[in-house]
């Protein structure tokens, strides 16, 4: 080998290892992650299919039967508007509630930073334990909560043991966890807004609720909707609390998505149903999930810019 | 904005008091249950003073229930060792995947990376149980049923894409000419990296650790479909625990509360990340 060729090779071979170090460098992270893609598209076919676990003989494509005799399906149209609420309730009063108290904390004082860091406690309990914790509360036994209810005259509050207080009882730990992820997420948008058109708002006497609806919450709409979208994702795919809770009862109350699959899976083991319910609820994440990206990246540029 | 009367100050400070019971009282109850022995916790009106006994957690610790009716074994330790275990190592395992390759989703814009870097995203959106009941049946073929490498496997659907996102904003927070000088200064590529990119990330990628090991911690789900008791974690473990010893209440708060303490001294220690955390980079605290 001559001094010349060794002199042209040296440089391309540090631009090949250059192009390919990027992949190398993240081909691990991508295969662990392809174990995961595999039941994917087995859940696609699955959904296709007439496959019970107890008649394994029987298996055989249906092709849309699962799909179609849901239209004609009272259960699904059950589970199809409970999960819808239950998202739909537990995502605005957690944005109401969790925009309040932001507010109310937006001001820097240590007594202020103390009960927002006090709040996260509730988010970083596991969902499945904070629903035990209020399953212990709202015992009708000796629970404090069924005490206290007993004490303003509800003596027969029967919380989720009972089909009309159900989704309000599971409702109210939804509440109770995730509430503190919108109000820290405000927080931090609500002290990161500029001043100045606040200080102007001010000198000219403008009106408070005029500063909230035409300064406030404009600026902080891109906060609101990454929070938002974020718990809703989440939500509409609940299940940690209520299976801890009422494993989806009490009948079929609570039945929710991810809840019927489960229970169409282990109990009734119909793999099939099971499958074609997830993949209309991953129909509906990722209408959503596409959504959500486009304003979370707005944001993170945002972050990005800021630092 | 100074001038708040005397009225609002009142009615502020309320509202705030009421957040805060609201907020509170779940754990500080549950913490007092821990404390009581059944027959307090039974009496009603609920007593708020007692004689604090720690025999429910000596219970727990011991493995050991002794009841009129004779002595129940509780396994609640081994869902805390799981726990402790199965977190640990799915983090660990998640830090090691995804710093690389999160350096390199950060520096080197190559083909397809903004695909795989969102693809990876949408494992975090995409419900649980579509992958998982698939999984439950290929793990059996596999032999990863009731296994912890299978349990690690899967606990990498949460772990790797809060870290790869998070640190990923922090390797792009380097300014690129830091690493370009020190690479002119003849520092191969992995000694950069090494050197320079890992320790101005560091902080970054310990919140991203922390916060993976949250959430791992308080998985339900994963646990629930892929393993049977002896594997199961304290949130699977407690549920299986109300359900067996049905009126243990003393032990079965305090049961709670020794599973909830770990994540939530993590949070308080790493508060300051949370934010940046839970919005995957997108929020900075």
């Amino acid at each position: 080998m001559t001094a010349a060729t060794m002199q042209r090779n040296k440089p391309s071979g540090i631009r090949i290892s250059k192009r390919v170090l990027p992949y190398v460098l993240s081909l691990p992270a991508l295969l662990v992650c392809i174990g995961i893609l595999i039941p994917f598209f087995t859940s696609v076919v699955y959904s296709f299919q007439r496959y019970r676990l107890s008649q394994p003989w029987a298996r055989q494509f249906n092709w849309g039967d699962n799909y179609i005799s849901f239209f004609t399906d009272p259960k699904f149209w059950n589970t199809l508007e409970i999960s819808l609420l239950y998202a739909g309730i537990t995502v605005l009063l957690e944005l109401l509630l969790g925009l309040g108290i932001a507010m109310l904390l937006q001001k820097r004082s240590t007594l202020n930073n103390f009960i927002s860091i006090m709040l996260l406690m509730p988010l970083m309990t596991a969902p499945a334990l904070a629903a035990l914790m209020w399953k212990l509360m709202t015992n009708p036994g000796f629970g404090v909560l069924s005490y206290l209810a007993s004490l303003i005259g509800l003596h027969d509050f029967r919380w989720a043991s009972s089909p009309s207080t159900a989704l309000f009882t599971v409702v109210l730990v939804d509440i109770w966890v995730y509430t503190p992820f919108i109000m820290i997420l405000l927080l931090a948008g609500l002290r990161s807004l500029p001043t100045q058109p606040f200080e102007a708002a001010a000198l000219d006497g403008v009106p408070r609720s005029f500063v909230f609806f035409r300064i406030t919450l404009p600026m902080l709409m891109p906060y609101i909707l990454t929070a938002t979208l974020f718990r809703l994702l989440d939500s509409i795919q609940q299940f940690d609390i209520i299976y801890a809770m009422t494993q989806g009862g009490p009948g079929d109350t609570l039945t929710v998505f991810q809840v019927e699959a489960y229970l169409n899976f282990f109990q009734s083991t119909n793999v099939g149903r099971s499958a074609a319910l997830m993949i209309i609820l991953w129909a509906i994440t990722y209408f959503l999930s596409n959504i959500f990206i486009k304003n979370w990246l707005r944001l993170r540029e945002r972050a990005r810019g800021q630092a | 904005m100074e001038h708040t009367s005397l009225l609002e100050r009142i009615l502020r400070g309320i509202a705030l008091t009421l957040v805060v019971i609201f907020f509170m009282f779940p754990i500080v109850w549950i913490l007092m249950m821990s404390f009581q022995t059944n027959e307090t916790i039974l009496r009603i009106p609920p007593q708020l003073v007692f004689k604090p006994t720690l025999a429910n957690y000596t219970a727990l610790i011991t493995g050991k229930l002794t009841t009129a009716a004779g002595t129940l074994d509780i396994a609640f330790m081994r869902n805390l060792w799981n726990s402790v275990f199965l977190s640990v190592t799915s983090v660990a395992v998640a830090l090691l995947l995804g710093v690389p390759a999160a350096y390199a989703f950060a520096r080197h814009k190559f083909r397809g990376s903004e695909d795989i870097a969102f693809t990876l995203l949408s494992f975090r959106f995409a419900p649980a149980l579509l992958v998982l009941l698939p999984l439950t049946l290929y793990f059996q073929k596999l032999g990863l049923a009731n296994t912890y490498i299978g349990l690690i496997w899967v606990y990498q659907l949460i772990c790797l894409p809060l870290i790869l996102w998070i640190v990923r904003g922090y390797f792009e927070d380097i300014p690129a000419d830091i690493e370009y000088a020190y690479r002119i200064a003849g520092h191969s590529w992995f000694a950069t990296f090494r050197k320079i990119a890992l320790p101005l990330a560091g902080p970054g990628i310990a919140a991203a650790g922390l916060l993976a090991f949250i959430f791992a911690w308080n998985n339900f789900v994963f646990a629930l479909v892929l393993a049977s008791a002896d594997k199961q974690p304290v949130t699977v473990g407690a549920l299986a625990f109300i359900t067996s010893s049905g009126i243990q209440y003393g032990q079965i708060s305090a049961a709670i509360v020794l599973s909830i303490t770990p994540t939530l001294a993590l949070a308080l220690y790493a508060q300051r990340y949370l934010v940046e955390g839970l919005s995957l980079g997108a929020v900075k605290g």
